[in-house]
Formats: C-alpha cells, structure tokens, sequence
C-alpha cells in the first residue's frame, strides 16, 4: 500500500472516515497527508462541519 | 377546546414541516403525501403514546422515520431501478487537477457554532441537499439523517458499498461548494457580523 497520496485520494478517505472504520494504515496516511496539506485540513474540518449541520438540520423545527 | 382537538390541530400543523424532510429523502411527492399522510394518522389514533417527554415534531419525525423505511420497502424495486450510481461522476475532475491536487484556494468557514444557530443556514442546506441528483441525495439523506449504516443503505437500495462511499463523498464535495457559493462566499445575508 502506497503510504504517500494525492488529495483527491486522501480526501475521499476523510469522507469515508465518516461512513466506515478505516485500516490503521488508512489513519496512518490521513495524519501523513495533515502534515504537509493544508487544504486537506480544511477538508477534514469541513467534513466534520457538515456532519454537525446535518444534525442541526435534523433537529430544526420551527 | 378539549386537549384532543388542540393535540388534532397541533399535529395538523405540523404537515408541511414532515413534508419537507419527507420530500427531500423519498424524492417522489406522491410517495411523500402518503408518508405524511400515513405518519398523521398514526398519531391520531394514539395521541396517549405521546408522552410529552419530547417535542411533538420530534415525536412525529419519529414515526415519519419508520414510515418512510416503509414506503421505501413497499416500492424497493421501483426504488431500486431509479437508482443510478453514476450521477456527478465527473464532479471530482472539476474538483481536482490531475495530479490530485484540489483545484484552487479550498475555504475557511468562519463562525461554524454560530451559523449552526442560523435558521436562513439551515434553509440554504435545504436548498442544498433539494440540488443533489436523486439516488445521491436520497443515499444522503439515508446516512445523516435516517442515520442508517452504509450496509443497511447497501441492502435496501441494492448497490455495492463502494457505490455508496463514493456517492457520499461526491455528496459531501457537492454540499461543500453549494454552502460555499450560496452561504460562506459572497451570498446572501450571513448571521456573523
């Protein structure tokens, strides 16, 4: 398994992180990417943003 | 007006507010009056089982649930056949550059408790998760609010799991650039100040 890899794979592992258990290698390369890409933190920030307005969006009532 | 009527006229209110929620995951207006419908009278018939320890809309969101799981089981093969996996499958090459590279600045989103709060935030979700290609907002839907796993989602819409973590990630990069262009960027009236 290739350890170093591009956003738009690590991106999609984020989005994943949400929907299954990663491998500890599949965290492992998160953490990795985090390091050197700050877009991806972003993303990761996002992700979790979004999964927070769902719930709020859920909860709504009005 | 005896608590029965008010606890009637309560509930009545309630409708377009099930609708909504109703429309936006069945993606179908017939199927989502009959939800509706469905989840009201089931109400009616046992206002008793409303104990008032939650809000009533949170009580009929509930039933709304399994009605719609229901709904969902009763037409699975129509369900099923609509479905297609491949919606936005080029959202990603708009998104990135070949090398992999998300394409431009990606965004600060700032305030994210505060706009949590915001009732117009909420509403450009709506707006948001309404713009999703069907199979992809259903599949949304079904994971975030539904909150069912993606084995259930898998089963009840018969496709594979790695069709679904894809649609779920084009969804989340598709509601990304919908919150960016329609709340977080230069859009309408923001709550901060």
């Amino acid at each position: 398994m290739k350890f170093l890899r591009t956003c738009r794979e690590v991106a999609a592992l984020v989005s994943e992180r949400e929907d299954r258990a990663l491998s500890a290698t599949e965290r492992a390369v998160i953490r990795a990417h985090a390091f050197i890409c700050r877009r991806c933190t972003k993303w990761e920030a996002q992700v979790s943003f979004m999964r927070k307005s769902m719930k709020a969006w859920g909860n709504y009532r009005d | 007006m005896t608590d029965l009527a008010k606890f009637a006229d309560d509930v009545a209110e309630s409708r377009s507010y099930l609708l909504r929620f109703a429309r936006l995951q069945l993606r179908n207006d017939a199927w989502a009056e009959d939800v509706v419908a469905e989840t009201m009278l089931a109400a009616l018939e046992k206002p008793q089982s409303f104990g008032g320890r939650s809000s009533l809309r949170t009580w009929l969101v509930g039933i709304l649930k399994f009605k719609i799981i229901d709904c969902l089981r009763a037409n699975s093969r129509e369900v099923a056949s609509s479905v297609n996996t491949d919606e936005d499958a080029e959202l990603e090459d708009l998104l990135f550059v070949p090398d992999g590279h998300f394409r431009g600045d990606t965004y600060d989103w700032p305030n994210p408790e505060q706009t949590l709060n915001s009732k117009q935030f909420l509403e450009v979700l709506d707006v948001c998760i309404n713009q999703m290609p069907p199979t992809m907002g259903r599949v949304f839907l079904m994971r975030e609010w539904m909150e069912f796993s993606t084995d259930e989602i898998c089963k009840e819409l018969q496709i594979t799991s790695s069709n679904a973590w894809v649609l779920l990630h084009r969804a989340r990069l598709r509601l990304r650039e919908c919150l960016q262009l329609k709340w977080f960027g230069n859009g309408p009236a923001k709550t901060s100040t």
